[in-house]
């Protein structure tokens, strides 16, 4: 936008180059906008409660609280040494997946009144909603930190690889959050079946299980062919195994990412011109 | 279809720029809603239908060959009943839609003043909403330091800028809008209608600002049912109904035209 000051930008509807591309070129002159709706979510979502933004670190402590107590008398898996982390920092994984790309779409879908009224990139809402998640999933690491040294799980340098499992993560979910969002667009109550969705898809993936009590069979097809399997993992081999993941764990997580984002903005991209005709 | 219209493209883009007045060009500009006959709410609805051949759509044309051009500094007028088209014309120069069929040129940066404050959170405080309604409209951090000061002058808010919006009153809360989305220096402001906002002071200041606008050559397409109004102000004006431009021209003609229409 700053280019319009001097040589008048024209803009022609007729000329249209690759969407994907304009799209991108957009996003990125953007970004104080994606800076600031990240801000205004993260602002105002604890703004009347008293300990504000600190429960961006007490819920998830609160669950993993819920799940050990729970899972350590009914099951026999909480046994495990180090449970409490084990479950929190699969659970901090799945938050991140599960929040960024449900708000993606919800801001979309219901936030859709502004792209009705003024020119805003149509990506700006995913990818606050990513910049969100990253901050609390970054904020969350100090209570995993507390719940580590509580429960006596050894802290190894391999904790400072954790920005890379984050921002495989994150693409994973940008990917998959402008995939939804398009369809939430033209089909509203896909947004409602995706919670159920969800849920079937967290309890397919080991977030408060360890792998090991998967029967074989149905081992063999969660640990292939289940995306959200790699990143889960990846996320929790420096924290919970305190060690550097080997590159078969790396690559697979590596490769689906990509692809789900190069994928996912393609298609959001190719049909964002129809978003203002149908929101 | 696009590398048949590379060529002219270039062209006609070379003769916008060559012609240093023409700043919006419709040519046969044409919005296509389409309507499901009855809404499909699901997917798998969806899905089952498309197999049996059963989505049906009523396409409705909300523009139709609209073809008309506003120059540099013109206060242009657009006038039309409810319902008429006048929103969908503004989208398609705001770059909201992009127009189905026909084409829309517009130079320079265009500052749509549709419902203020529109982006507003009223959790947020005014500060905080004024940089958030900032990078909506394109503004990165510096730009909008720079401004901040004087968009709290102009709303005259500065003793409850800190304060959230939802302690505004309503009429606060458009002060701030308006002063927001009109301090953005555009080539092309596009007003929806919305003098009617704040106290008659308010109204007053925000009509000078427009003028001043108009003194720095800036370009403003402006809607309005209120015919003195724009009678007042516009030199230009067109007239759309169902979709379809019936005149453009002068005014004073095109005003006489539509209310001759009118039924009495």
């Amino acid at each position: 936008m700053e280019t319009t000051r001097n040589t008048k930008q024209i803009y022609d509807s007729d000329k249209r180059g690759n969407l994907a591309l304009d799209e991108l070129r957009e996003a990125f002159n953007y970004r104080n906008l994606v800076y600031q709706l990240a801000r205004r979510d993260i602002l105002t979502r604890y703004k009347r409660s008293v300990l504000g933004i600190a429960w961006t670190l007490l819920n998830p402590l609160g669950m993993m609280l819920v799940l050990t107590i729970a899972f350590s008398q009914i099951f026999r898996f909480g046994d495990i040494q180090g449970y409490p982390t084990y479950v929190l920092s699969g659970l901090l994984a799945w938050t991140f997946f599960s929040q960024t790309t449900t708000a993606s779409m919800v801001n979309l879908v219901w936030g859709g009144g502004l792209l009705n009224r003024i020119y805003i990139p149509r990506t700006s809402f995913a990818l606050a909603s990513i910049a969100t998640g990253l901050v609390n999933i970054t904020l969350s690491t100090i209570p995993l930190i507390l719940v580590m040294l509580v429960t006596g799980v050894k802290i190894t340098p391999a904790l400072l690889f954790l920005p890379v499992p984050i921002l495989l993560l994150a693409a994973f979910s940008l990917g998959v959050g402008l995939l939804i969002s398009t369809i939430a667009v033209f089909f509203p109550d896909v947004a409602e079946m995706y919670q159920i969705f969800l849920t079937g898809w967290m309890y397919l993936t080991p977030v408060i299980y360890p792998v090991e009590i998967l029967p074989e069979a149905s081992a063999f097809w969660i640990t292939t062919f289940n995306p959200m399997y790699y990143f889960v993992t990846l996320y929790r081999i420096p924290i919970f195994y305190g060690r550097l993941p080997t590159w078969e764990e790396f690559l697979p997580a590596l490769v689906i990412s990509l692809v789900a984002l190069v994928i996912g903005w393609y298609f959001f991209a190719q049909r964002s011109d129809e978003f203002a005709y149908r929101t | 279809m696009n590398s048949l219209t590379a060529p002219d493209t270039s062209k006609d883009q070379l003769s916008m720029v060559e012609n240093n007045n023409e700043v919006v060009r419709l040519e046969s500009a044409s919005v296509q809603y389409r309507v499901p006959h009855e809404r499909i709410g699901t997917f798998k609805e969806y899905m089952i239908r498309l197999m049996q051949g059963k989505v049906k759509y009523n396409s409705f044309w909300a523009l139709k060959d609209v073809s008309f051009s506003v120059n540099q500094g013109e206060i242009f007028g657009l006038i039309g009943q409810n319902g008429a088209g006048k929103s969908t014309l503004l989208k398609v120069i705001a770059r909201v839609l992009r127009p189905t069929a026909g084409r829309v040129l517009v130079k320079g940066r265009v500052a749509p003043l549709l419902e203020f404050g529109a982006g507003f959170h009223p959790e947020l405080t005014g500060r905080e909403n004024v940089y958030l309604n900032g990078a909506m409209l394109g503004f990165n951090q510096e730009e909008m330091d720079a401004k901040f000061q004087g968009i709290v002058d102009f709303a005259e808010l500065w003793d409850f800028i800190d304060a959230p919006l939802r302690t505004y009153s309503s009429g606060m809360w458009a002060r701030l809008g308006f002063s927001v989305a009109t301090d953005v220096d555009p080539d092309i402001l596009i007003i929806d209608e919305v003098l009617s906002v704040g106290d008659e002071a308010f109204q007053r200041k925000s009509m000078e600002r427009i003028n001043t606008f108009k003194e720095q050559g800036v370009t403003i397409l402006f809607v309005s049912h209120n015919m003195d109004v724009i009678e007042s102000m516009c030199q230009c004006t067109a007239w759309i109904d169902q979709g379809q431009l019936q005149i453009v021209g002068e005014t004073s003609e095109v005003i006489a035209a539509y209310r001759e229409s009118q039924p009495k």
